[in-house]
């Protein structure tokens, strides 16, 4: 529209005695009127800051104003998933010691991998309200299309990987174009892109089911490398923790200079000294086992870009407008039908990577790749962590987060020696938790709006 | 008002000649005329199917005119797109008022138009121009940070209303802004209204509230049947004479209960 650097305010709207200085000026409430005071100074002038206005309150009183805040409107975000994650991990500690050694941690990080990723791609889809039950079947189509190629047809490993994210993809499009522009629902599409690419899927392998990749090879380093360099880990998390820092700090210099309300120093500190805790925690950790695995940096790589992509680009707030009000991103000029179409496209190709790392995993794919409960981790996953089923609100971390929650409690199980039967179950009820979570929050965000 | 005699006196910003529109069997709109200056507030009222949303579609450019003839600063023009009306500078803001509530009022008014910074979305600067314009709008909301489900209906109103005023228009077109609003929070929004007036931009307003019109608007104008029936000056004209040029008679219901208790008054047009 127009031209950023050019007022965008109304006319007689420029107000030089902007707020840098009168940010937290307080005064007498009082409204503006403008029969007192005619012409275009009077209202700008006369303009009192309501003392509530557009102040966030800083320091400890301002954690615990918005954390209230937080509660009371149902925006909890990642809060329950942390806390219930800190939980299980105690509880499966104090039941098997082994459970947080550092073998087990480094094997689970490593496990939620192929399952979070595809969750990655069930955020962007779940952030516009719709859901796509094609990605199990999707991500085994295209990690027996990698198998296929590059063992029976000798494609090189790169050539085979580039090939199966295009067909996932395109997939991906054919889902899209059916919902987007004939105005099928996501719920139906997919429903039939998961019966129609599992077809795919047997198709591709053939008669023998099963195509086994050579152990050595690039696809299986994918999850069997581990960076053993003591340096490695810690390296990751000091650029972590210093990216993180260097984005807060230069954040919230430009916000101090544009004068609008900032972090406090003491704020940025205990927010980059929690990161800090975790990420070195983590990092030593790993270095006690085989190191950083690479599927791990993979995968924290793709949640962080993901990330980015929903929450400082243009096509998130897009994605995010069409998931909260279809006619208002409409109305403000969102190509609607494109966005739909791309998100699923998203999806179909981080189900394609999935595939590939789950294939990387066990060395070989084949019909049970991405099979059975896949597809309704990945969802739940996505839940679990936070990201709501109405769409709109949620966040890439959700995919991470909800993996741990998920393998960890199959872990926990698995080292009790607990049946499959009562882990679906366990893992069916912290879905229903979480669910459960995200319809009060939704629904107390409703009673509070609208007041 | 200062602004407003030098306002009407010039050429209107805007200027619709001999509108008509038609929706198969039903003549919506017939040789419709309408005026609107800088800093000047024309309400638009008429009964429920007069054509006052039809009439507000074609300014904004959703639903063309069949015939008819608009002017934007003397000269003419064509608005068949809602991006054409935005171009002249037409913003309108719907009855439904289709903000995200998922969003924060940062989000809301810039969404479409983000303004950015290396490609990336540039929160500091979104957020000090929103603030800017709330400040001078004397918009009051307790964070610009907050998704705007959790504000109240008249603050979502003014949020719609500041959304549409980021792209610098030079008229206002608001559907029934009041409609859903309780006391406190129709002031508010009245009081936006006389903000943009003072601020030299000319305003449309739809109500069917005789006294929010009286209120604000200096001119009235009123549509019957898809028809001109009279402008008014509000100042100047009681609401029985408004209320029957609405009504088409002066023997109409709302006149006769009048007349038990106050002495009757004749409908004049112009
Ligand atoms: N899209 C449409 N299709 C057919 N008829 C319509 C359409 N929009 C409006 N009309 C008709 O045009 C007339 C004017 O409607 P409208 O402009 O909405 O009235 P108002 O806003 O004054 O209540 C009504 O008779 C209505 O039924
Ligand atoms: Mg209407």
């Amino acid at each position: 529209m127009s031209d950023p650097t050019s007022g965008q305010t109304p006319p007689g709207a420029a107000d030089p005695a902007g707020p840098a200085g009168s940010r937290r000026a307080t005064g007498p409430k009082h409204r503006a009127d403008p029969k007192d005071t005619p012409g275009p100074a009077g209202p700008a002038a006369q303009a009192q800051i309501d003392p509530r206005l557009l102040v966030r309150e800083q320091g400890f009183a301002g954690y615990v104003g918005e954390f209230k805040r937080r509660m009371h409107s149902g925006e909890l975000g990642s809060l329950p998933v942390v806390v219930g994650l800190a939980v299980i991990w105690v509880i499966f500690q104090s039941l098997n010691s082994q459970f947080l050694s550092p073998q087990n941690l480094s094997n689970l990080s490593v496990d939620i991998v192929a399952t979070g990723l595809i969750s990655v791609g069930i955020v962007f889809v779940l952030l516009l309200g719709e859901i796509d039950l094609s990605a199990g079947a999707v991500s085994g189509a295209c990690a027996a299309v990698l198998a296929v190629l590059h063992v029976n047809e000798g494609w090189s490993p790169w050539a085979a990987v580039a090939a199966a994210v295009a067909v996932a993809t395109a997939l991906g499009l054919v889902h899209g174009l059916f919902f987007a522009k004939i105005g099928v629902p996501s719920f139906v599409v997919t429903l039939a892109g998961m019966l129609a690419w599992t077809g795919l899927q047997l198709w591709v392998l053939g008669p023998n089911g099963t195509v086994n990749l050579p152990y050595d090879g690039l696809i299986a380093q994918l999850t069997s490398t581990y960076f053993n360099q003591v340096i490695a880990a810690y390296g990751l998390a000091a650029l972590a923790v210093a990216g993180f820092l260097t984005v807060s700090m230069v954040g919230n210099a430009r916000r101090r200079a544009a004068g609008i309300p900032f972090r406090t120093t003491g704020d940025v500190i205990l927010r980059t000294a929690g990161l800090a805790i975790v990420a070195f925690g983590a990092a030593y950790v790993l270095n006690q086992y085989k190191g950083l695995p690479l599927a791990l940096l993979i995968f924290l790589a793709v949640v962080v870009a993901a990330d980015f992509v929903q929450r400082r680009t243009r096509y998130g707030r897009s994605v995010f407008a069409v998931g909260g009000n279809i006619e208002a991103a409409r109305r403000a000029g969102v190509n609607v039908a494109a966005i739909r179409i791309s998100v699923f496209m998203i999806s179909g190709a981080m189900a394609a990577v999935g595939g590939i790392f789950a294939a990387s995993r066990i060395a070989s794919a084949s019909q049970a790749t991405g099979q059975s409960n896949v597809l309704m981790m990945a969802i739940a996953a996505a839940v679990i962590g936070g990201t709501s089923l109405f769409g709109g609100r949620g966040t890439a971390y959700s995919a991470l987060l909800g993996m741990l929650v998920i393998q960890s409690i199959a872990s926990g199980m698995a080292l009790q020696g607990v049946s499959n039967s009562i882990q679906f179950m366990v893992t069916g009820a912290v879905l229903l938790a979480a669910v459960v979570i995200d319809s009060i929050s939704r629904r107390s965000q409703k009673a509070a709006g609208r007041a | 008002m200062a602004a407003m005699p030098e306002g009407t006196a010039g050429t209107p910003v805007l200027a619709l000649e001999g509108i008509s529109k038609r929706f198969g069997a039903v003549q919506a709109l017939s040789e419709v005329d309408l005026e609107v200056h800088a800093g000047e507030v024309v309400a638009l009222v008429g009964d429920n199917g007069a054509g006052k949303s039809t009439l507000i579609k074609v300014i904004a450019g959703v639903g063309p005119a069949d015939t008819g003839e608009i002017r934007w600063e003397g000269r003419p023009v064509t608005v068949t797109s809602p991006g054409a009306a935005q171009g002249l500078g037409i913003a309108t803001v719907y009855q439904d008022l289709a903000l995200c509530d998922n969003l924060d009022v940062v989000g809301n008014l810039f969404l479409g138009r983000e303004l950015r910074h290396f490609g990336v979305l540039d929160e500091v600067a979104m957020e000090k121009r929103s603030r800017d314009l709330l400040h001078t709008l004397s918009i009051r909301i307790p964070s610009v940070r907050i998704p705007v489900a959790s504000l109240s209906g008249g603050q979502r109103q003014t949020v719609a209303i500041s959304r549409s005023l980021l792209g610098r228009p030079k008229i206002v077109l608001l559907d029934e802004p009041t409609a859903a609003l309780g006391v406190e929070q129709t002031a508010q929004v009245l009081d936006l209204v006389e903000r943009l007036r003072s601020q030299g931009l000319g305003v449309i307003l739809i109500s069917h509230n005789m006294v929010d019109v009286k209120a604000v608007a200096d001119r009235v104008a009123v549509l019957r049947l898809g028809r001109n029936n009279g402008v008014f000056d509000a100042r100047g004209t009681s609401q029985e004479e408004i209320i029957s040029a609405i009504t088409g008679a002066s023997d109409n219901a709302v006149s006769r209960r009048r007349a038990r208790s106050d002495s009757p008054k004749e409908a004049t047009d112009e």
